[in-house]
């Protein structure tokens, strides 16, 4: 077991250097808020960035509707604990309004939707920026992403064309109507992630450690299941020990099989494991370049 | 830190690859995974099938780095990726950057944040004008430690003598760039020849396979100058009673040290006062470093502002409006001579004015054009520019930090261009 104090301090430094940076360069800020363990570092960076000041954010979920019960709860308890305005938007709303067609089918996800209820949402409150807690070992469109990653009027991202960004130089420049989306933990990886929260002790849902649920297999992932979610005939509903990973919309977040129950163990088993984090999502699954294609249209 | 009864520090090694399109870069890197057990199965699964789809013979590693649409299409890297493994002793941060001439400006990125480059020559060309213009990217941006990979060597049979003269010529161009550390490995990443597990194919070849090299090999840290800098970000000012009259300045200590009770002078304005506190969340400091983000509060009450910097009275940096600087051009549009552009030293902004550009770089045979003075993109020039306001900065090679600035167009608010201040 090794825990790396050294590079996880210096992760921590720069991730802080960029919240400040954030502060000082724009207006109306708001940190994405899933609910999910990254989303949770993220704001105890902030805290710790800001500190004895309120971090000048808002929480922000863009809410699908098909969320782990838990998670609300960890979410409102959190916002209210440090006094910042939490904003929810749900992408049923946005179904609701016409805005966007439902997948349907087994395999339909709320993913691609959830784009739309964020945009609209940026615009509607003149965000002009939005933090998220986005890695660049999470999937390779992701590994090409800049820290500060402008977003034009559409709110699209352009891959080819992003701005260099050397040193630790951001430039926050832009004009009316176009915003940013910024990545403090962009150099994390899943396991500073996990040592990162056993180091600070930082609190999480319990979803991410053992507990019993009834599960079941697709495409070789383990996935949770809800009482709205369509069963194939071969499928079978089961119960038994896991933890979750990731933490997103419940009919795409895979769970995995372990009796872990602390976060020494859980460290333990990032550690040793041979399948990343976004292999138990099944939204990354869709095609070779399904997350460039979710993130040029404005997905997270 | 201790857990389970074993305790470990591990230290973090930023580096840069380069190599031009057919090099095999992507292939190390992708070999430099899999050997080390990085690659998971899920991506493994991926790198198979999508080779399969391209109709290789053979598993393509350089898959893995290859992120775009576009790039795996066309089979070449057009934008900086970044890659993370980690082994028992080190983390490793690699930015991946493209070879081709187009690219200069992605090389620059990925150079300015790495510790360390790794430069490819493939053993059957030995060394090419880009193995020049590679190596004096990296020495421009201050990188001190380079490894050249002679790639291919399978395709030579193995051939020492053939290691050997592309040895002696490298040899003599680290001389004339005056690089202070450089390593030779002949390699096949490939077949994994001294990429993690030593050659059987070159028993001639005795020293560290890449591997062992970038786990072993001491980096400074701290190669900035041991003169204070606080480059302050933004003012902390709590709202509430407890706090009411906190007045902290935040930042990222970017040279040197400060304890408490240090005398400090402020930049621009000059006045001096003595740190009372260094503070983080709920925590409180006897001493920040470079690289530490943390909060200062004064002993007196006076008016700082971001981008001011917070130094101490012995070790001021330089200051002036007329600066003399290393550009490297970013942007499709070329320098307007005489034109004027906003520019951003550290966390302090300003505009600027191109006063003149001096001379260009050949930046292939390292030779100072000055008959023709356009500078497009990717061009490297040395130009004076004349500052709205008064800066305070290092030179590059003292401060990496204090002494490099951006060049941002006003109206598109795109990054043009990136200076090293002389």
């Amino acid at each position: 077991m090794i825990i790396n104090d050294e590079h996880i301090k210096e992760l921590e430094d720069e991730a802080i250097y960029v919240m400040r940076e954030v502060a000082a360069q724009f207006e109306k800020k708001v940190i994405l808020f899933s609910g999910g363990k990254d989303s949770i570092v993220l704001v105890h960076l902030a805290k710790k960035a800001f500190w004895p000041a309120k971090m000048p954010f808002s929480l922000m979920h863009i809410d699908t509707g098909h969320n782990f019960e838990e998670t609300l709860k960890f979410r409102d308890d959190l916002a209210a604990e440090l006094g910042v305005e939490l904003i929810v938007r749900l992408v049923q709303d946005s179904i609701d309004q016409g805005k966007v067609i439902e997948e349907t089918g087994i395999n339909a996800i709320r993913n691609k939707a959830q784009s739309v209820t964020l945009l609209d949402a940026i615009e509607e409150l003149k965000i002009d920026v939005a933090v998220g807690g986005g890695r660049r070992d999470e999937e390779k469109a992701r590994a090409k992403e800049r820290f500060f990653s402008h977003r034009n009027e559409f709110g699209q991202w352009d891959p080819k064309n992003q701005r260099p960004e050397l040193w630790n130089i951001f430039n926050g420049h832009k004009n009316f109507g176009e915003h940013f989306r910024v990545f403090p933990i962009s150099n994390w990886t899943e396991l500073d992630v996990w040592q990162y929260i056993m180091l600070e002790k930082i609190k999480l849902p319990e979803l991410y450690y053992t507990h019993r649920r009834k599960i079941f297999q697709r495409n070789g992932v383990y996935l949770a299941w809800a009482p709205f979610m369509l069963l194939k005939p071969s499928e079978k509903v089961f119960e038994t020990d896991v933890r979750c990973r990731t933490i997103g919309d419940i009919t795409c977040t895979g769970v995995t099989l372990s009796k872990a129950d602390s976060l020494e163990e859980i460290v333990t088993e990032i550690a040793a494991t041979r399948v990343t984090e976004r292999g138990g999502r099944y939204d990354d699954k869709r095609s070779e370049a399904a997350m460039e294609d979710r993130k040029k249209e404005g997905y997270f | 830190m201790k857990i389970n009864g074993e305790s470990k520090y591990k230290s973090l090694l930023r580096f840069t690859t380069a190599g031009s399109v057919d090099d095999g870069k992507s292939t190390l890197i992708g070999r430099l995974l899999y050997d080390s057990k990085s690659i998971f199965e899920d991506q493994m699964d991926h790198i198979v099938e999508s080779s399969k789809r391209l109709g290789k013979k053979d598993i393509d590693l350089s898959l893995l780095t290859d992120g775009l649409r576009a790039e795996r299409e066309q089979g070449i890297t057009i934008d900086v990726a970044y890659r993370y493994f980690s082994t028992p002793t080190r983390k490793f941060i690699i930015a991946d950057t493209p070879g081709h001439i187009q690219y200069t400006r992605n090389m620059v990125t990925g150079a300015s944040t790495a510790d360390l480059a790794v430069i490819l020559i493939d053993a059957r060309k030995g060394v090419l004008e880009q193995t020049m213009r590679h190596s004096y990217i990296a020495t421009l941006l201050d990188i001190r430690h380079l490894v050249f990979c002679i790639n291919k060597m399978d395709m030579t049979g193995y051939s020492e003598d053939c290691f050997l003269n592309i040895k002696k010529t490298l040899a003599g161009l680290v001389k004339k760039l005056n690089i202070e550390d450089a390593h030779y490995i002949p390699i096949s990443a490939k077949y994994g020849d001294n990429v993690v597990e030593p050659s059987t194919n070159m028993p001639w070849y005795t020293g560290n396979t890449f591997l062992h090299l970038i786990e072993t090999i001491e980096i400074k840290k701290n190669k900035n100058s041991s003169d204070a800098r606080f480059p302050v970000q933004t003012i902390i000012r709590p709202d509430s009673k407890e706090f009411h009259d906190y007045r902290g300045y935040s930042g990222r200590v970017a040279g040197g040290a400060f304890h408490i009770g240090d005398e400090v002078t402020v930049l621009p304005s000059f006045l001096k006062s003595k740190i009372k506190s260094i503070d983080s969340l709920e925590k409180q400091f006897k001493s920040a470093t470079a690289g530490d983000s943390v909060s200062l509060t004064l002993e007196d009450q006076i008016d700082i502002g971001r981008g001011d910097m917070i130094v101490k009275p012995g070790e001021l940096p330089q200051s002036g409006n007329d600066i003399t600087l290393t550009t490297c051009w970013f942007n499709e549009k070329p320098l307007k001579s005489g034109g004027r552009y906003i520019v951003r030293n550290y966390t302090n902004e300003t505009s600027c004015v191109i006063k003149s550009v001096n001379y260009k770089m050949n930046i292939n045979n390292l030779e100072k054009v000055t008959d023709d003075l356009s500078i497009n993109m990717n061009d490297i020039a040395n130009i004076s520019i004349l500052t709205a306001k008064r800066l305070f900065f290092d030179s590059y090679r003292k401060n990496n930090i204090t002494g490099s600035l951006i060049f941002i167009e006003e109206g598109t608010n795109e990054t043009v261009a990136v200076g090293m201040i002389e």
